[in-house]
């Protein structure tokens, strides 16, 4: 069976729209990720057994189970509790729940790559702990942890097909219809990956130039 | 949930374990073989290996999975579907495996190579002999961790029909209605493997370290006062390759060839050298440690 090129530019326009769709849940979804990973690896910080445990337990358990196990529970599960939202924004939620327990993580790691000596001189300062940390560890932190989020960014965007199987629209969702309405799946399937590949594979080069620029001036700190 | 409703989830389970294991293989040999091609001295083999792993890291394991399940049968291949997910999973993660190798391979001092070309090993004993034991070391921690994104990943083939653990947990959800139990159960499900595969994989870093003389051999303190492992020591890696290079006839009469000069003899005797000097380096090396 031959190519189909006629075909092929009939359906592109509407796989692009499945792609800027996945571009906004991954943007999305990193921004929720980014965010609750903070959280939790600020509260694995606090000290205090009563927070660690349970948030170490969730953690891990999130992070060992598989994202689309936890999309259809979202999916067919919050509903009925009563809160509505649409499959993207539900899309949304469990990308950003499943990789903040990744960025956590990151997050972690970051801060205890800020050398002792600045805690020390903090509370030399006898700076208030919020002090601490907005000014002193947490602008160190970040800076170390931006290569790494990126990475993040990037098996998440991979991970958006699995929202297909909650009905979004996306690109995988999208390519599934336009094979159904005409029977040839070949095309519509391997425009995705190349796609994908597009898109992906230039991020990942940016991100890794971007890692060593980070990595240089952090590693002769030291 | 019915009895035979959990049965239904047991099943599928099983299904998983085997998607599991088999991906998990197959993967590990494209990672072996896509990883050691990219360290080879032909610009096309590395190429090759090369676009391999940018291609396959690029796309998502579901998109293949959906390519090699709907489009593959256009171009006039078709698989049974246990066998489209595992080629599926193996293929993707075998390009993140082939980069972990690579790494690995990457890691082990250049010393160790350069010892083997000294010692005239041929390219392939190197590989097999000197650096591979040493870079598997290194490989397992990111291994364990790609296994179990593996297993999370076999999830996917619910959605190309294959009836394993999140397909079956579909069926029972409609059976039942009750989305938050079946859910939650299959979530325990796969955290108990996830949970018993990184039990495995640390068992198996440990063994693996204590081969090559990194670490303890068992998980007590070590002990300042004991003698230290005959296989530490930065030359263990090249030492052990002599080894089991050495004929089987001439590694049990090492002192007996030694003494009566003969060619088997002799080459023992390079090889007890290096024992014997990595003994002393090790122990050289723990004393300025302690």
């Amino acid at each position: 069976m031959s190519w189909d090129w006629d075909y092929t530019r009939a359906f592109l326009p509407d796989l692009l729209a499945g792609l800027w769709t996945a571009v906004q849940a991954t943007a999305l979804g990193s921004v929720l990720a980014f965010a609750l990973g903070l959280v939790w690896a600020l509260l694995l910080r606090s000290g205090s057994r009563w927070v660690t445990y349970p948030v170490h337990g969730a953690v891990e358990f999130v992070r060992n189970t598989p994202l689309l196990v936890q999309l259809f529970f979202l999916f067919y599960v919050l509903p009925s509790t009563g809160i509505a939202f649409s499959p993207l924004a539900t899309g949304i939620i469990g990308l950003g729940l499943h990789y903040s327990t990744y960025t956590a993580e990151v997050y972690r790691a970051g801060i205890d790559a800020v050398p002792r000596g600045q805690w020390e001189a903090a509370t030399a300062l006898s700076l208030p702990r919020t002090r601490v940390w907005t000014s002193v560890v947490l602008p160190q932190a970040i800076r170390r942890v931006v290569p790494p989020l990126g990475n993040y960014i990037l098996s998440m965007f991979k991970d958006t097909p699995m929202l297909s199987a909650i009905t979004v629209l996306e690109m995988l969702k999208r390519a599934q219809e336009v094979g159904a309405e005409s029977f040839r799946y070949l095309e519509p399937i391997t425009v995705v990956g190349v796609l994908f590949v597009l898109v992906a594979y230039p991020t990942s080069l940016a991100l890794r130039a971007l890692e060593r620029r980070v990595a240089g001036p952090v590693a002769t700190a030291r | 949930m019915t009895m035979p409703l959990f049965l239904l989830l047991l099943q599928g389970l099983w299904v998983t374990v085997q998607l599991t294991v088999l991906a998990a293989a197959l993967a590990t040999v494209f990672a072996f073989v896509a990883g050691l091609a990219r360290t080879s001295t032909r610009r096309p083999v590395r190429i090759l290996a090369g676009l391999y792993v940018e291609v396959f890291r690029a796309t998502s394991a579901l998109v293949l999975m959906f390519w090699l399940f709907f489009a593959l049968p256009m171009l006039g291949w078709q698989l049974a579907p246990l066998w489209a997910g595992t080629l599926a999973l193996a293929l993707s993660y075998g390009a993140y495996g082939a980069e972990v190798v690579r790494a690995a391979v990457a890691a082990v001092p250049a010393g160790q190579t350069e010892a083997a070309v000294a010692l005239n090993l041929t390219r392939w004993q190197r590989t097999r002999l000197v650096v591979l034991p040493q870079a598997v070391v290194e490989m397992l921690p990111s291994f364990s961790n790609l296994l179990i994104e593996l297993l999370k990943g076999t999830s996917l083939a619910s959605i190309v029909v294959i009836a394993e653990l999140t397909f079956d947990a579909n069926l029972v959800r409609l059976a039942t209605g009750d989305s938050a139990l079946v859910y939650a159960t299959i979530l325990v499900l796969y955290f108990a493997v996830a949970f018993l595969l990184t039990r495995v994989m640390r068992l198996l870093e440990r063994r693996a370290k204590a081969a090559v003389g990194r670490g303890p051999a068992a998980p007590t303190a070590p002990d300042p006062a004991a003698p230290p492992a005959p296989t530490g020591g930065p030359l263990a890696g090249v030492a052990g390759a002599l080894r089991r290079l050495a004929p089987a006839g001439a590694r049990t009469g090492t002192a007996a060839g030694a003494r009566t000069g003969t060619a088997a003899g002799a080459r023992t005797g390079t090889a007890t050298g290096a024992r014997t000097a990595t003994g002393a380096r090790a122990r050289a090396g723990e004393g300025s440690a302690a």
